[in-house]
């Protein structure tokens, strides 16, 4: 993964508000191919980010490269293979849904009207609004407004999708057809960069996350090493008291208890079970303890303490 | 993009609501004047107003005479007052953007957009204004070719008062573009489309009330509605050029300044709405 082409890369990438810094020297680093989860509370900085992206909002200072050419100079020629959908989606609302399909794409360049039509219709589809008749998007729900959004940013087939909470309004089926979407997009070759606060979200689809903390990136890094093993093992037993007498008289080891059992540290899972179960503890269940993307977040935003996670912020 | 504008315009119901009522006023003068015979003393009350009544084909000029001090403009500050502010309030601006459509061009697009409605509006003006002005007045001097008189009371030949009237229609737009330029700077700066129309607005109210004001005779040649009427005196005999001169000086440096203005500002502006 590492070899693979720069996407998005951001150097010392600084806005300020006044005197306020939304943000802070973010170096960002999303790669072809990934499926890039950028986390952060509300306020953290995200939306400011992904529309600095964009050449929306203009930096203080820093650099920002899409798809190896510097934004926003080259927006005109960049944003024609990025498909966004930023801050909820937006269209005419006296206008069908397809009417604004076809106004946005005649909008700009690179949206050839031989195809038009054709490339509407296969993105109502693909975000499943294919049955949608001529009413106006002022009556539409808003799942339905969110698909529409993203039929939107699906229209010219872009190479990176730049997406600000998409499952913003949809019910539990709809989160998980447009997860669907998204994987199957980025097999097919999208990068995909999906900014939310939702954590649950990012750590069923992402292989890479960031995560922004009052304006500074204070974590980036692939989601296996994040979600990398503790180095402690779960035990799960019904005779907790008995593992502990066996385990306290081996030395360096380390046990505490949890909800069904033991987290132990000291001893590889091997020899763990076989020490308990020749002492004739029963075992019901025994494995790695990996680590939580949800901890991992927590620990790396709590302010006043060393942070962890700082290797894989930038200068 | 441009062609994207004029779509949305032409689609828009409100473009057409706006167009009607615009009408109405002089439509419902031309019935007032047919039922009551009552007209204004020659020389006095709106421009061209004494004439129609005897002859229902000037009526075009009185209703631009009466559109153009108020509801065209305000009708301008509106559309162009919204043409910025309206796409960022309904999140439309940040889609258009990354499209991309570049910010000039966007600019320029809707400001083609805002002319064509006024081009729109003042063509129906016309129209509607003949048919009623025919219809409801009469063309007294029985045939349309027939000779016509100036405001000085001289006879005016049709194909000179086709052309002077085309003229005037010219120097119409003109004066509405500096409307809409002043709206369109403002539409870049406010977070509501009211509020840049609005700003316009008081800036036409302001301008019409100091041109009663005599202490602020300093100001009066500078003011965005002194030399708007001044198309009246293009149907003098002869030609009074020297306002209409000023009033074209006036109406450029506002267009110059404003799109400037409208320019710088939305070309440096972040995006947050």
């Amino acid at each position: 993964m590492s070899s693979s082409a720069s996407v998005i890369r951001t150097d010392g990438l600084t806005k300020k508000f006044g005197r306020v810094t939304a943000v802070d020297a973010v170096g960002l680093d999303v790669r072809e191919g990934d499926v890039y989860g950028f986390l952060g509370a509300n306020g953290s900085g995200k939306t400011t980010t992904v529309r600095m992206l964009l050449g929306l909002v203009l930096a203080t200072s820093g650099s920002i490269e899409v798809l190896g050419e510097p934004m926003p100079a080259s927006g005109r020629d960049v944003l024609t293979r990025v498909g966004a959908l930023v801050e909820g989606p937006a269209a005419y609302p006296h206008l069908s849904g397809r009417a604004n399909l076809a106004l946005l794409d005649s909008a700009g360049p690179d949206g050839p009207r031989r195809t038009r039509d054709r490339r509407i219709e296969e993105s109502l589809e693909r975000v499943g609004l294919a049955q949608v008749d001529r009413r106006p998007v002022r009556a539409y729900s808003l799942g339905m407004r969110q698909r529409l959004g993203l039929a939107g940013a699906l229209l010219r087939r872009p190479r990176l999708l730049v997406l600000d909470e998409p499952t913003n309004g949809l019910d539990p089926q709809g989160i998980n057809e447009i997860r669907r979407l998204l994987l199957e997009l980025n097999r097919e070759g999208t990068t995909v960069f999906l900014s939310s606060h939702l954590l649950g979200e990012i750590e069923q689809l992402c292989t890479r996350v960031g995560v922004l903390d009052g304006g500074r990136l204070v974590l980036q890094d692939e989601m296996d090493a994040l979600r990398g093993p503790t180095g402690r093992t779960e035990v799960r037993t019904p005779d907790p008291a008995r593992a502990r007498e066996v385990l306290a008289s081996i030395t360096d080891v380390d046990v505490e208890p949890a909800d069904d059992g033991l987290l132990v540290r000291g001893l590889d899972p091997a020899d763990l079970n076989d020490r308990l179960v020749s002492a004739g503890v029963r075992v019901s269940g025994l494995a790695p303890e990996r680590r939580r993307l949800e901890d991992v977040v927590l620990a790396a935003t709590t302010s006043g303490t060393d942070r962890f996670g700082r290797e894989g912020e930038r200068p | 993009m441009i062609r994207a504008e004029l779509t949305k315009l032409l689609r828009n119901r409100r473009t057409w609501g706006t167009i009607a009522i615009i009408n109405a006023l002089p439509t419902l003068v031309a019935v007032l004047l047919a039922i009551t015979d009552l007209g204004p003393r020659p020389g006095t009350g709106p421009a061209f107003l004494a004439a129609v009544l005897t002859d229902g084909t000037l009526f075009p000029l009185a209703a631009l005479a009466m559109v153009l001090p108020l509801f065209l403009p305000i009708a301008v500050a509106l559309t162009a007052g919204e043409a910025i502010a309206g796409e960022a309030q309904q999140g439309t601006l940040r889609y258009l953007l990354v499209r991309p459509v570049g910010r000039t061009r966007l600019l320029v697009a809707k400001l083609v957009a805002v002319m064509a409605f006024v081009v729109v509006t003042v063509l129906v003006v016309a129209v509607v204004a003949y048919v009623v002005g025919v219809a409801l007045l009469g063309d007294q001097t029985v045939t349309v070719t027939g000779p016509t008189t100036s405001v000085s009371g001289t006879p005016m030949s049709t194909p000179e008062l086709v052309g002077r009237t085309a003229l005037a229609f010219g120097y119409a737009m003109l004066c509405m573009l500096g409307v809409a330029a002043v709206a369109l700077f403002l539409s870049t700066l406010a977070r509501t489309p009211l509020g840049a129309a609005m700003g316009a607005m008081t800036l036409l109210v302001a301008s019409t009330l100091l041109l009663t004001l005599d202490a602020a005779q300093a100001l009066h040649p500078y003011l965005l509605t002194r030399h708007w009427l001044a198309f009246v005196d293009l149907f003098r005999d002869p030609i009074r050029w020297d306002d209409v001169v000023r009033g074209v000086l006036v109406q450029g440096a506002y267009v110059v300044v404003f799109l400037g203005a409208a320019w710088a500002s939305f070309t440096t502006k972040d995006i947050t709405d």
